[in-house]
């Protein structure tokens, strides 16, 4: 069996600020077109680790390596525009068009007006949002669900071949949520992308992980398949696991 | 006359005026904008420069206006008479709520979305450009709004270091007592707030989010264009963008101090000067010392001044009684210590004028000073501000005659002093002997016998590079005007309300 190119790979990773350690001895390996769900509570560190791949932060031990390189060794700019980014609640600009918000990044990266145009009709059918009706609009003339569509389009459009997703979905009603959460999953397997997603909630990481990673106190205590992770003795897994026992 | 009428006769210099004064406040605040806008920027990005930054506009902010222009005038290159300094005064006024609107807008925006924007690999400066300073603007537009509204009312007081603007009028209303030049002055400039608040709350309107873009850039574009039209025109414009520009030999700067005698003597000077086809540039109306410093300068070539304030004020001397001493050594020391020249005496003098109501003095055949003293015990005297303070003023006087008021004298301002005298407010006044009022209003002058009050005699003082064009027109003033002449002429602006120009070419015609 061919070995699959590994995309993103954290090397004894870790991040303090001052004497406070946030995330230490992070190892891990992402493979094309993997998505890899960081599990945890709150505070546990799983935002951090995503910021290190984008290099919204640089680790303070050990390295991350894109595409086999350090993030430290890329030009950050184009690093950043290499990889799609969606936040929590969209993170979408208040004073741009739905059009405009999605045409952010190919705009950074100089295409020209038509490609650009194109593109953004594109990413509008991708994620189910029909550009005549909302072409034009402004991010509070939209619902929350719409937003974050807004928000998987606009990482997506300049066609990078990683995205990371932070609790992108964590706001929305559980109907809205649900519906979001398939069509991500197709979405993700389709296109084939390198995706790491940061939530809490353990049937969002059984839905959308070829992988999830739990992390407990800036540690991955844990790494497996949705299967591996089912049969773990891991006290933490099984706290988790009784979460969805009933649903 | 009112004010109806008053516009009708004068709206041709009103809008002089108006336009003078929108173009102070125009390119003051763009210059604060340019200035200040870049700064905050900066300010977002290094919190140790912050707090000194912010402290040092806010100062500048509580320095009282008249303050502020006096302490620029003796400036090198940004100091001196004229816009300029008016322009440099009203940017610092207006650099505070720029500075600080464009801080707190930058600095309120959420930082997720300033997040997002760095994460989707935007620069710094296109983070600043597409992200914080579009989402900052409503409140650095708020800030360029509070600017606009502060400038025009500072920029008032302008007009006393001949920057022109309302301020002109309200000065000149406030001197001779004109309640429509005070109206006129006052409401446009108060219109001129509503009109800036206004125009700028609409610019404000297109930036708030989900305005239509097209015609937000259009509007802020058109008033981007506009505002740097204002500023070129401003350096173009002669008297506005006043020093800039080169000056020929034969072209000669008449100034004058802020009141009406000294007005009419500069208007004179500069009509005969004109009728000999040598170009006059007019700076009148200049507050304080400011005619001495702007002389001293170059920025103005001549002005009238007295002998007697020549003589103590400016040289410093203990008073002098003997008129042909203090001229003779003005002389010798102005040429000496200042390298200006002294016309030969026009011929009247404006002495301090000790006067009470003409009714009192015939009923107790007063003559002198002295036959007042025992009547003053229960007098209430009155003085103007520059009589209470000066050397030659009032401590001495007081002194001199031994006077013994029991009630404190009520220090105000002098022109009110003739109205309150006449009306019983007051008893005893020290006004100024030429005062066109003295004969309207039934005042008499008491003679000053015991030789207090130092001689002033009225001469042009001028500077000595200029003084072979001025010879000729020095010549033909020397003993032209005299006493009564002098406060006839004073009476036609300040109690028939004629203009200073009108009243002095009637002069020179007849003359």
């Amino acid at each position: 069996m061919a070995q699959t190119p590994v995309t993103i790979q954290f090397r004894s990773a870790g991040y303090s600020v001052g004497s406070t350690v946030i995330l230490s001895g992070i190892t891990l390996e992402v493979c094309e077109g993997d998505t890899i769900v960081l599990l945890g509570e709150s505070g546990c560190g799983k935002t951090t680790t995503l910021k290190l791949i984008n290099r919204l932060i640089e680790p303070t031990e050990g390295e991350v390596l894109v595409e086999g390189r350090a993030t430290t060794a890329w030009n950050v700019i184009e690093l950043r525009r290499r990889i799609g980014y969606v936040l929590q609640e969209a993170g979408l600009m208040p004073h741009f068009s739905v059009a405009e918000n999605i045409g952010v990044v190919p705009k950074l990266l100089d295409w020209d007006e038509g490609r650009r145009a194109d593109r953004i009709l594109e990413m509008m059918e991708l994620v189910g949002l029909a550009p005549a009706r909302f072409a034009d609009r402004f991010p509070h003339e939209l619902s929350g669900g719409q937003r974050q569509r807004v928000g998987v389009a606009r990482a997506l459009a300049a066609d990078p071949e990683i995205i990371l997703l932070d609790e992108p979905f964590g706001a929305l009603d559980a109907i809205t949520r649900t519906r979001l959460q398939k069509e991500f999953a197709q979405l993700v397997r389709t296109l084939g992308k390198t995706a790491v997603f940061v939530t809490h909630d353990l049937r969002e990481a059984m839905l959308l992980g070829t992988k999830i990673a739990l992390m407990e106190r800036g540690k991955i205590v844990l790494i497996g398949t949705p299967d591996e992770f089912r049969r773990s003795d891991l006290p933490l897994a099984k706290q988790y696991l009784e979460t969805i026992a009933f649903g | 006359m009112n004010l109806f009428q008053f516009l009708q006769e004068n709206w041709l210099e009103l809008l002089t005026l108006t336009r003078e004064h929108v173009l102070l406040v125009l390119v003051s605040t763009g210059a604060a904008v340019v200035i200040g806008v870049p700064l905050g920027v900066l300010l977002t990005r290094s919190k140790a420069l912050r707090a000194p930054v912010l402290g040092f506009a806010n100062i500048m902010q509580t320095v009282p206006s008249l303050a502020l222009f006096g302490l620029l005038i003796p400036i090198p290159f940004i100091g001196g008479i004229g816009a300029r300094t008016a322009i440099i005064a009203l940017a610092l006024y207006a650099l505070l709520p720029v500075i600080r609107n464009t801080v707190t807008g930058i600095l309120g925006i959420d930082p997720t979305l300033r997040e997002a924007a760095t994460a989707m690999g935007m620069t710094g400066w296109q983070r600043l450009r597409m992200v914080e300073l579009p989402l900052a603007m409503p409140v650095i537009l708020t800030g360029i709004r509070v600017a606009v509204v502060i400038s025009v009312g500072v920029a008032t007081v302008a007009a006393a270091v001949g920057a022109g603007g309302l301020g002109t009028y309200i000065f000149r209303g406030l001197r001779q007592n004109d309640n429509n030049l005070l109206l006129a002055g006052a409401i446009a400039s108060a219109v001129l707030a509503l009109l800036g608040d206004v125009a700028l709350g609409q610019i404000g309107k297109t930036y708030e989010i989900g305005a239509r873009r097209s015609v937000s850039r259009k509007l802020v574009g058109l008033a981007f264009a506009g505002a740097l039209i204002a500023i070129v025109l401003s350096i173009l414009l002669p008297g506005v963008g006043s020093g800039i520009g080169d000056r020929g030999q034969d072209k000669v700067i008449v100034g004058s101090k802020d009141f009406t005698e000294s007005i009419i003597l500069a208007e004179i000077l500069a009509q005969v000067l004109e009728q000999k086809g040598i170009t006059v540039e007019r700076r009148f109306e200049l507050g304080g010392n400011i005619p001495h410093d702007s002389l001293l300068s170059g920025q103005i070539d001549v002005y009238p001044e007295y002998t007697g304030t020549a003589y103590t004020v400016i040289l410093n001397h203990p008073p002098l009684t003997d008129p042909k001493a203090v001229y003779d050594q003005t002389k010798a020391e102005y040429a000496e210590k200042f390298r200006l020249g002294l016309s030969p005496p026009i011929g009247f003098a404006n002495d301090f004028a000790i006067l009470v109501r003409g009714q009192v003095a015939r009923e107790n055949r007063l003559k002198t000073i002295s036959d007042a003293v025992p009547l003053a015990k229960n007098w209430q005297a009155g003085f103007g501000q520059d009589f209470m303070s000066r050397a030659d003023g009032y401590p001495g006087f007081a002194k001199a005659y031994e006077f013994n008021f029991v009630k404190q004298p009520r220090e105000m301002d002098l022109s009110l002093t003739y109205r309150a005298l006449q009306t019983g407010e007051l008893d005893i006044i020290a006004g100024n002997s030429t005062d066109g009022l003295i004969s309207s209003l039934d005042l008499f002058q008491l003679e000053d016998d015991r030789h207090y009050f130092p001689p002033y005699q009225a001469v042009f003082v001028g500077r000595s590079d200029k003084l072979g064009v001025l010879s000729d027109a020095f010549r033909r003033l020397n003993n032209a005007i005299s006493t009564e002449e002098m406060r006839r002429l004073n009476y036609e602006v300040d109690g028939k309300k004629r203009t200073p120009r009108d009243v002095a070419a009637e002069w020179v015609r007849l003359n």
